[in-house]
């Protein structure tokens, strides 16, 4: 388990999650830290991915879904009758595997969250655009081409240019779901770079199959396995001397 | 599916046990010389800590290359890791083999030396050397818990070595300079011994994740 010391921004307690049939998550308690990256790891199928699209109610429009237990952000049940789920997607915002960026301009992708939650203004705007660019890294890129369609940038572009559309609404948490599988060792590392300095400000929760990206970044690691979550702690110690047999087979190979 | 690598750790095992067999050699031939003041048999020791500094490089070379390669994680990660610190004490095991070997070469035609407990001192080390070892290769914690309780005994050897030094001198004051050299054997010994505590350490740190010291483990 986590540090006594560190705060907790999400909780769950006994999260079960069915897909139809396949009980896709069992009894998931977990408290992650707010202001640290944790990674989720485990093999496919093991129920980390539904895990992290749980924590902003993701999996509503999945056909057959069924959730019950709890998951508490800031110690509030996000699955509670009168949450507004648009509102809870604006505080925990989510990166995907694949770069996604909307077939507008990059300016209008950065803005496309601030406009829909009401803000006109042009100057707020631009402000908001330069802040997101800036903070995810992107900004020197595309500061003289902010008109132009996102869809031209490299792949690792497109992705930090969705991580702004992302952060231009001020999230409170960012999810990230493979988001550097399918970008180039420079591309990761700039996106590996950007979340060690978001974390200050933010919480990242990311899925991961990559074993070394979640020990140079995260500050704690979850392993999912077969729908369950087999172990929590620290990620020095998890990959080092891991608690549990099944975690030390998956991490060195044996098996997954 | 991770065959390849398997073979790798396999193959580093079989490499430490050869050094390991080496060190016993070592001090197995420096410790004869000794009982029967050879020159002959103290001049075979240097080749055998020659051949020990390279079986270090070589143990080196696999480890960093498994570093490198195959990036590993918690136990595989610790079996690697104890490898490369307990090549050091080995190598060092050569080199104090050799000292002794070199004291020996050096030793006039005096009396007989008084060897007993050297020899008795020699023996226990190499059981030491050899445990210690094995207990790498089967990662065996009580085996390498038994290396570690053995080395009060070679202490308390040395403690009798002294003594028994102390006298001579007492007696035979001509006999100081080889008492001297009676002393830097034993105390060769001594570290032989120690060295071998080192490598069962890191045998209990690479199947626990604990070592002695324990901010080795957290920082």
């Amino acid at each position: 388990m986590c540090d006594n010391s560190e705060k907790t921004i999400i909780q769950s307690k006994k999260l079960n999650l069915y897909y139809g049939e396949n009980h896709a998550l069992k009894d998931i308690d977990i408290e992650i830290p707010v202001n640290r990256i944790t990674a989720l790891i485990g093999p496919s199928g093991c129920g980390k991915s539904t895990f992290l699209k749980t924590l902003n109610r993701m999996n509503d429009l999945v056909p057959g879904v069924k959730i019950d237990g709890q998951v508490l952000y800031r110690g509030e049940d996000i699955y509670g009758r009168e949450v507004d789920v648009t509102s809870l997607r604006r505080q925990i915002g989510m990166v995907f595997q694949k770069a996604n960026p909307f077939p507008m301009s990059i300016y209008d992708n950065i803005a496309y969250g601030p406009r829909t939650h009401g803000i006109r203004s042009r100057a707020r705007l631009d402000e908001i655009v330069e802040r997101s660019l800036r903070d995810a890294a992107i900004w020197e890129e595309v500061k003289d081409r902010l008109n132009k369609s996102a869809l031209g940038l490299s792949g690792g572009q497109q992705q930090r240019i969705c991580i702004a559309r992302a952060l231009a609404v001020e999230p409170q948490v960012l999810l990230m779901d493979e988001s550097t599988s399918a970008l180039d060792p420079i591309s990761t590392s700039k996106i590996e770079e950007l979340a060690m300095e978001l974390k200050n400000r933010y919480t990242v929760i990311m899925v991961t199959h990559n074993m070394q990206q979640a020990l140079r970044i995260s500050d704690y690691t979850a392993f999912f396995l077969l729908g369950e979550l087999v172990e929590f702690g620290d990620t020095q110690t998890m990959f080092s001397k891991p608690g549990d047999k099944r975690t030390e087979a998956y991490i060195t190979g044996r098996f997954g | 599916m991770r065959n390849n690598f398997d073979r790798q750790l396999r193959l580093l095992g079989s490499e430490m046990r050869e050094m390991g067999v080496l060190c016993e050699d070592a001090i197995a031939l420096a410790a004869k010389a000794l009982s029967e003041n050879s020159k002959e048999l103290a001049a075979r020791v240097p080749p055998i800590a020659s051949a020990l500094d390279r079986k270090e490089r070589d143990v080196e070379n696999i480890c960093l290359k498994l570093l490198l390669r195959q990036q590993p994680v918690a136990g595989d990660l610790r079996q690697i890791s104890a490898a490369l610190k307990m090549i050091t004490d080995m190598e060092r095991i050569g080199d104090q083999a050799e000292d002794i070997a070199e004291i020996v070469s050096s030793m006039g035609p005096g009396p007989e030396p008084e060897t007993e407990l050297l020899s008795a001192m020699a023996r226990s080390v190499i059981r030491m050397v050899t445990s210690s070892v094995d207990a790498y290769v089967s990662q065996d914690m009580e085996l390498a818990g038994k290396v570690i309780a053995q080395d009060d005994g070679v202490d308390a050897y040395f403690e009798e070595v002294k003594k028994s030094l102390v006298e001579i001198i007492v007696r035979e004051p001509d006999m100081g300079g080889y008492a001297l050299d009676m002393l830097m054997i034993g105390k060769y010994f001594e570290r032989i011994g120690d060295h071998a505590t080192n490598i069962a350490e890191w045998v209990i740190y690479s199947v626990t994740g604990e070592h002695k010291s324990a901010e080795l483990a957290t920082d």
